[in-house]
């Protein structure tokens, strides 16, 4: 059998119509998703298939496309932040701050320290809520039902702080451009702390259901591997890209917010297969319960907003700003005229580039694997299609 | 007329070994109704054990504790609309559903509820169930093919080369324990289901423990296997939902869905009571050598009615425990039915229990006895479903071909090595 490779010199998109079933048999095209219980969403992937061997496959996407980047065009530059919120919903908070950032860069004013911290730690709890809700559906795609409804029974504890602060769970529209609005309630940091406490047992816990369970390595060693070199290639990005070993983290790399002043660790695998991610993203859990422990307890005093006027003006330019999103790099580029809304934005959503590299990661593998990897990419579709 | 029904009461032999085909009719409308009810009963406490490994509370609103949850599931399963795909070959995908339900029904003629318990007792026991309970598959993969459909055809090919595999290394563990019948001074092994049970009475010991280590390998084997057999987590890739939706009853809606999963719980607990009756004593109590005194029968004798009064007890408490709230009345009434319901099953227990203590040959005495079969036969299984249920709480699911290795590369080599070795230990005790 000729196992197809995954070395990355062949051009990835026109391969699978060139290939031959290695024996003589008939191919099956299997039409996964739009509706189908592990695609995330309304993932709709064209399989394919020589029996149950995965030949190639193409996604398709667009069935939750809302035109979000020419929404932004008619919208000004305040009115367009809740927007965001409803990219990546599970990880609204990094969308927010990506934004927002962005546009403070356009406007040239920095946000107090006291709402980079609150932005590091909200983002910081979001990074782990999103990771929790990742680890539940990926698991249940794997087979293991259990796991999802631990992940989210701790993920709610995290929503609670997200409704206390500023009344919302998911889209939850927390700063805005210049800082932050809201200040935090009184025993937040308590809350916090709480959380931080509560939480970390809750991961071993997790760990202990999954991590050295044989099933579970089975299923996922060895599976969805992608080589550096074709990682870089593809523009993935996040714990996808890291779990190959390449030490690449934004946070680190191009430090935004208050993130330069903390001490954390970048997590990273040696072979880059479903297990690998898996463990890159549970160390990553755990790098951000210490983020949050050391922000939490130096939140500097003063305001959360800085000066920025009434009617956002931006002078005419461009910008580039993105931040490490829990999925990956989350781009904002935006063209401004000079009016109060932007010319153009064109958002770089993770989860659009990292699908990019479902293709490369699948081919030759079972359809059951096929699941496992899509879970693994760990894409939001409201971010794929925005 | 009459004598001949009234003449099998004192027999001590199965109908069909009597040749008595009334007694064999009402056996099988009894196991084909008792069966029913365990599949109900087993639908709600998998919902019910589930939902509490992930802390959440199953169904609450049907009846107290979402009693009535599966009568509920049931009625709307049998008024939805019946649906048969246009594309699907309709006779075949119409048959489908009866070919696995009645596969695994049919395995129950020969298992033994008790020495007499049992509709036929046949010399070929062991090899009939093995046989008809592996007809399942059949029912599996002409649903798959007759759905003509992608996601159906794939689970269904799935399910036949596991089954296939599955069965081999099955058959062998079988064929360890029937091995360790023939350990007596005659040397003659049997395949009846009953012959098993007697001779592990006989030789003192459930083949389980029989030449440690290797009766509990064989059993482990068997335990394995059986799990595969019914295509349940974490082997259930016939079904598979994350990846094949809902595998070869994707196109199944309403009744015949629910005679698929109907088939599915009954050959669950026919393999489990296979499991039972092959390595842990079918129907007997523990240490029926051992404790054999009359003080120790009537202590056991007592087991069935104390269990029962436990479960009312529980029943009792959640009537106590509910809100005092005017919208639960009607619930709290039905909970408290229903515990005075398995109340009043423990007294008739108990009393049955105390009345056939005095004389051995009463029909008391008799029913007493079978009664007592029965109990520890299906405390046996229930254990089993339990561990079906913890299974598929607890494990990620087996991709395809790490299935089929396990199957043949590592359970068929060790049981092969069992049975090897069975023989051999055998030989030189004996």
């Amino acid at each position: 059998m000729n196992a197809p490779t995954n070395d990355g010199t062949q051009d990835v998109s026109k391969r699978w119509l060139s290939e031959k079933p290695y024996l003589d048999s008939n191919e099956l095209i299997i039409n996964m998703g739009p509706q189908h219980p592990a695609t995330h969403g309304v993932l709709r992937v064209i399989l394919k298939l020589d029996g149950e061997r995965v030949l190639g496959t193409e996604c398709v996407i667009g069935y939750l496309h809302r035109g979000v980047e020419k929404i932004a065009e008619n919208r000004t530059y305040a009115m367009f932040n809740p927007y965001v919120d409803r990219m990546d919903y599970v990880a609204a908070v990094s969308n927010g701050l990506g934004y927002c950032e962005a546009v403070e860069k356009l406007l040239n004013v920095e946000a107090p320290p006291r709402a980079k911290y609150i932005r590091v730690i909200l983002t910081e709890l979001n990074r782990i809520a999103s990771h929790q809700l990742w680890l539940g559906t990926h698991a249940l795609d794997i087979g293991a039902m259990t796991p999802l409804f631990y992940t989210f029974r701790d993920r709610e504890e995290i929503l609670k702080i997200f409704e206390r602060y500023c009344g919302a769970r998911l889209t939850t529209h927390a700063f805005r451009i210049g800082g932050c609005q809201y200040e935090t309630y009184a025993g937040f940091e308590k809350d916090v702390k709480k959380f931080l406490t509560f939480v970390a047992p809750k991961i071993d816990e997790y760990e202990a259901l999954l991590t050295t369970n044989r099933i579970w390595m089975e299923r996922t060693k060895n599976v969805g591997v992608i080589s550096a070199a074709d990682a870089i290639a593809l523009g993935v990005t996040g714990p996808v890209l890291r779990a190959s070993g390449v030490k690449w983290d934004l946070r680190k790399a191009q430090p935004y917010a208050a993130y330069s002043d903390f001490d954390f660790e970048i997590p990273v695998g040696t072979k880059g297969d479903t297990y690998d991610r898996y463990l890159v993203r549970m160390a990553e859990m755990r790098q951000s319960l210490g983020i949050i422990e050391q922000a939490v307890n130096v939140i500097p005093e003063g305001p959360i907003m800085a000066k920025v006027p009434k009617v956002i003006k931006p002078p005419v330019g461009e910008i580039y700003h993105s931040i490490e999103a829990p999925k990956g790099e989350l781009g904002y580029f935006i063209v401004s005229d000079g009016s109060t809304q932007p010319y153009r934005l064109r958002v770089r959503p993770p989860s659009f580039v990292n699908l990019q590299a479902l293709d490369i990661m699948v081919r030759g593998l079972l359809v059951a694997d096929v699941v496992a990897v899509i879970g693994t990419i760990d894409i939001v579709l409201g971010e794929v299609d925005r | 007329m009459l004598n001949f029904v009234m003449s099998y009461l004192g027999s001590t032999v199965t109908p069909g070994q009597a040749g008595n085909q009334f007694w064999a009719l009402i056996y099988v409308l009894i196991i084909f109704a008792g069966v029913s009810v365990a599949v109900v009963a087993m639908n709600w406490i998998e919902r019910k054990a589930l939902a509490h490994f992930q802390i959440r509370l199953g169904p609450m609103r049907v009846g107290p504790h979402g009693l009535l949850q599966p009568i509920a599931d049931a009625l709307k399963l049998m008024l939805k609309e019946d649906i048969i795909p246009a594309e699907a070959d309709q006779f075949v995908f119409w048959v489908a559903p009866l070919i696995g339900l009645l596969a695994a029904f049919a395995v129950y003629t020969v298992i033994p509820f008790g020495p007499s318990q049992a509709v036929s007792d046949m010399n070929i026991g062991i090899l009939f169930m093995l046989g008809v309970s592996s007809l399942g598959a059949l029912g599996i993969v002409v649903a798959g093919w007759a759905s003509n459909s992608h996601y159906p055809l794939i689970g269904a090919l799935r399910s036949t080369a596991q089954m296939v595999s599955y069965e081999v290394a099955m058959g062998l563990a079988v064929v360890s324990a029937v091995l360790m019948t023939s350990l007596n001074s005659t040397g003659t092994g049997t395949l009846s289901m009953i012959g098993i049970v007697q001779a592990q009475q006989q030789q003192g010991i459930w083949f389980i423990f029989k030449f440690f280590p290797l009766g509990l390998l064989a059993f482990v084997i068997f335990a394995i296997a059986m799990i595969a057999e019914t295509n349940r987590a974490p082997f259930d890739m016939a079904e598979a939902e994350s990846e094949l939706t809902a595998g070869y009853h994707t196109e199944y809606s309403g009744l015949r869905w629910s005679l698929f999963m109907l088939a599915e719980y009954a050959a669950m607990i026919a393999v489990s009571s296979i499991a039972v009756t092959l390595w842990l004593g079918g129907w007997m109590r523990p240490f029926p050598n051992l404790l054999q005194a009359p003080a120790w029968q009537f202590t056991f004798s007592l087991f069935p009615g104390l269990t029962f009064l436990g479960l009312a007890a529980i029943a009792g408490f959640g009537t106590a425990r509910m809100p005092a709230h005017s919208f639960f009345r009607i619930q709290r009434i039905g909970l408290g039915v229903f515990a005075s319901l398995l109340g009043s099953i423990a007294l008739l227990l108990l009393l049955i229990a105390v009345a056939g203590r005095s004389a051995d040959t009463s029909i008391a005495a008799r029913f007493s006895e079978g009664i007592d079969y029965v109990y520890w036969f299906v405390l046996k299984v229930a254990i089993f479903m339990y561990l079906f249920i913890w299974y598929r709480a607890t494990w990620p699911r087996y991709r395809f071909d790490q299935l089929m290795r396990v199957g043949w590369k590592v359970l068929l080599p060790i049981s092969l090595g069992v049975l090897i070795a069975t023989a051999i230990v055998g030989v030189i005790i004996s």
